[in-house]
């Protein structure tokens, strides 16, 4: 094989590929970053009664909202209310604002938020399930590991 | 025995879609033509049977045969009776019906008319959309039988309605989706077909286009109307929140609109080909997506039905081979689908190759986000993630400005090569123009915001640009005005539709940047303020619906000083689920709509309100509108039939040349 010079229509589309090749990079690249800065990890009550949560990262969490723990203030919108796992891991939720039409006692909630600190979770968003028969994946799962975790106990 | 019928008459649809991809492939096979033409009569025998399953289907929840299970689970003796029919397509097994049924009637639709096509070719289109028919029935009967029943014990009384569904848009929205969404199959089918028949030529484009551009503005009106129900229903005042099955609608969208533009290029001009096969190919392949996301419960979605894993596995099963065996085929045929002739840097050919590398671009990030959660659990051993609306702002609005931007060059652009003074000419003063407009907008709507600023200029920028090229078209001419309305359909049809992109950009950064939102407590006879308005809670009281008890509440919008409106929104009980559900009531002013909703009761006849005033959104959904009515305005363009005059003449002089098959 021989390696001449290039001819020129040769030059032009091989720049051309390698224009569409960095051009692909950056937009991966700017993808990933996009993606990474906004993908808000799940926690379940287990995981966040052991500790395994980070404070001030926004984060989701779910699981049922315990019955009796609603707590209302009186001159604004402010709520309160436990969730747990029905297997003895709970933490508190702090929320300001309008709560869905299906936030109920002992109903399943995924929540957005952080913990401000250990055990108070500030929600931003909270989400119930939008449909009676429906349960949210997060929220299956989160009753599951519960479960798991109460019955390795001795 | 009705509900009886009804499930045999789906069988029967069943067997007959199979006939129907089997006795026109033995024909093609050996040459008969007796056979080939069966795809056409059983075309008629399809619909027919899945339309009478479908009224027993309707019978059941109008009489209350809550022996069916999927009635007892969707319907009420209470619920109105219009709600009773729409709740037909309520949950998965019935809108799945739905789906077949509105794939029966576009396999019809295309059977009849397409005159152009010669038999054989027709044959080879009837025979694909007959295949992914039989795989739709097959689904249907064997994971999510509509009609099941629930003998020797069956309920008194139905489950209901889910509430949210119990509305004017619920059924509208999924019939309208549908015949977008299976729409699709049928340039899928197109592009299958002449892979298959190795008829490579434009013709498919030219035939497929005027199907594609119907099944474009069905999608275009069902995401409209979703929105508008989602904003006025959902009680959130919001329009459009990026979630899962949004997005499984709006991906197709951006694929087909890609496609309707790349049809175009390769009809006129022969180019982007193998393109325009494969974007076919995955237009439709995104709606297959769409179902499964939907019905598969995989994801958390506001509209994901309840979990069931065996479907979902069926769906994905479908998409496989659906998408295996197209890409197949195309890798096998697709080296002789060159483009003969070039193309200048300036010719309207590489503003179509912007759009499409844009908008498949968009629908690939759009994709990234949403199946992102499935990949990040399964690589990382279940842990789930959910990614936010940041992540797809920040990723779809950075394509959408330079589309924007070309999409206001692209009008006087032409085909082959533009001359690059026609292109820039008046450029300038337009921008300047429509500056000075955009400001004026933002100024009006209060806030000097750059956002505003800036996309309402693109806005107008493209809303002039549209107007120069229809002066263009008569200007210098005799009786202009008159000559204008004597425009083909197909050029209105892309100005109004364009136009409808101006609308709604405008619509959607107004909205998002000027929403004034309140959520507060509210006691009788607080007055809040909102804006420029004054808001003053009276109350609530109970009213009783027909299958519902609500509070309703009563408030009274004042701008300075003076009473605009009374707006009564309303928290229901319905009996039958005891489930809550929110009524919003909505002032729709041309400054912008004021959307008062109840959230839930407080103490001492308090409740939490919400109060969002949400300028020009309306904008969002009227150029909806338009962007579907200009679909469906290119159909009647005359243009479309005296081709097919001409097609069919061609076609009958080398009929006796035509012998060999296969």
């Amino acid at each position: 094989m021989k390696f001449g010079p290039m001819k020129a229509h040769r030059r032009a589309r091989l720049l051309q590929i390698l224009f569409l090749l960095v051009l692909a990079g950056l937009a991966t690249t700017f993808l990933l970053q996009a993606l990474n800065s906004n993908i808000n990890l799940f926690y379940s009550p287990v995981q966040v009664t052991s500790g395994e949560v980070p404070l001030g990262q926004r984060i989701r969490v779910g699981g049922m909202v315990e019955a009796g723990s609603i707590i209302r203030a009186s001159d604004s919108l402010k709520v309160g209310f436990n969730v747990t796992d029905l297997a003895g891991s709970t933490f508190e939720v702090n929320y300001t604002g309008i709560l869905p039409d299906l936030f109920r006692e002992g109903q399943g909630v995924v929540a957005t938020g952080e913990f401000t600190r250990d055990g108070l979770f500030e929600a931003e968003e909270i989400l119930a399930k939008h449909d009676e028969k429906y349960m949210p994946p997060e929220v299956a799962m989160a009753l599951e590991a519960g479960d798991s975790a109460s019955s390795a106990l001795p | 025995m009705i509900v009886e019928l009804g499930h045999f008459c789906l069988v029967i649809a069943c067997v007959l879609a199979g006939l129907q991809m089997v006795l026109p492939s033995v024909g093609l096979f050996r040459g008969n033509f007796l056979l080939i033409n069966t795809g056409r009569s059983l075309a008629s025998g399809v619909f027919l049977f899945t339309v009478l399953s479908f009224c027993a289907l309707t019978y059941a929840f109008l009489t209350n045969d809550f022996s069916v299970a999927y009635v007892a689970r969707n319907s009420n003796t209470l619920l109105p009776w219009q709600y009773q029919f729409s709740a037909v397509w309520g949950a998965h097994e019935g809108s799945f019906l739905l789906w077949t049924l509105v794939m029966s009637t576009w396999t019809l639709l295309v059977a009849n008319f397409s005159k152009p096509l010669s038999d054989e070719f027709r044959a080879r289109v009837l025979i694909v959309m007959a295949g992914l028919s039989v795989g739709f029935y097959l689904f249907l009967l064997l994971t999510s039988n509509p009609f099941e029943r629930t003998l020797p014990f069956y309920p008194s009384e139905g489950a209901d309605l889910n509430p949210l569904l119990q509305d004017f848009g619920l059924i509208v929205h999924p019939p309208l989706l549908y015949m977008g969404y299976v729409g699709l199959a049928v340039p899928f089918a197109f592009a299958i077909a002449s892979l298959w028949s190795n008829q490579l030529d434009v013709s498919w484009a030219r035939w497929s286009r005027p199907w594609t551009n119907a099944a474009w503005a069905f999608l275009t009106l069902g995401i409209t109307l979703g929105s508008w129900w989602a904003y006025y229903e959902l009680g959130w005042g919001g329009w459009w929140f990026w979630d899962a099955v949004e997005n499984a609608s709006f991906m197709p969208w951006l694929i087909a609109t890609a496609l309707i533009h790349s049809l175009a290029a390769t009809e006129k001009r022969g180019v982007f080909k193998s393109w325009t096969v494969l974007l076919a190919v995955f237009g439709f392949s995104f709606s297959l997506l769409g179902a499964f996301l939907v019905r598969s419960g995989i994801l958390t979605s506001v509209h994901a039905f309840a979990v069931d894993a065996e479907r979902g596995q069926a769906i994905l099963w479908f998409i496989t081979i659906v998408i295996g065996g197209s890409l197949t085929l195309y890798s096998l045929r697709a080296w002789n689908l060159k483009s003969v002739v070039g193309f200048d840097k300036s010719g309207r050919e590489n503003f179509i190759l912007a759009n499409n590398l844009l908008l498949t671009i968009s629908a690939a990030v759009i994709l990234v986000g949403t199946l992102y959660p499935l990949a990040y659990e399964a690589l990382n051993d279940g842990a789930k993630i959910s990614v936010g609306p940041p992540y797809f702002n920040a990723v779809f609005v950075p394509l959408m400005l330079p589309l924007l931007v070309l999409m206001a060059f692209s009008q006087r652009s032409q085909w082959a090569a533009t001359d690059l003074r026609v292109l820039v000419y008046g450029q300038g003063r337009l921008l300047a123009g429509s500056t000075v407009l955009g400001f004026g907008v933002a100024l009006l709507l209060g806030a000097l915001d750059l956002w505003i600023c800036g996309i309402a200029t693109l806005a107008f920028w493209l809303t002039l640009n549209l107007g120069m090229e229809l002066r263009r078209r008569v200007k210098g001419r005799q009786a202009p005005w008159r000559r204008l309305l004597k425009q083909p359909l197909a050029v209105w049809s892309m100005v109004i539709g364009h136009f409808g992109i101006a609308v709604v950009a405008l619509g959607i950064v107004s909205a998002v940047m000027m929403s004034e939102e309140t959520d507060l407590r509210m006691a009788p006879g607080d007055t809040a303020t909102v804006g420029d308005l004054e808001v003053k809670f009276l109350g609530t009281e109970a009213v009783q619906g027909p299958n519902y008890l609500s509070d309703q509440g009563r408030l009274e919008v004042y701008r300075a000083g003076q009473l605009l409106a009374v707006l009564q929104p309303e928290k229901r009980r319905y009996l039958a689920s005891q489930s809550i559900m929110t009524e919003a009531d909505i002032l729709v002013r041309f400054a912008g709509d004021i959307y008062v909703a109840l959230g839930e009761p407080l103490s001492e006849g308090a409740w939490a309100v919400r109060i969002h005033i949400k300028p020009l959104v309306r904008l969002i959904w009227i150029g909806g509108v338009l962007i579907g009515l200009s679909g469906f305005l290119s159909l009647l363009d005359r243009r479309y039939r005296v081709r097919s005059v001409l097609r069919e003449k061609e076609i009958s002089e080398r009929q006796g040349s035509e012998t060999a098959y296969v």
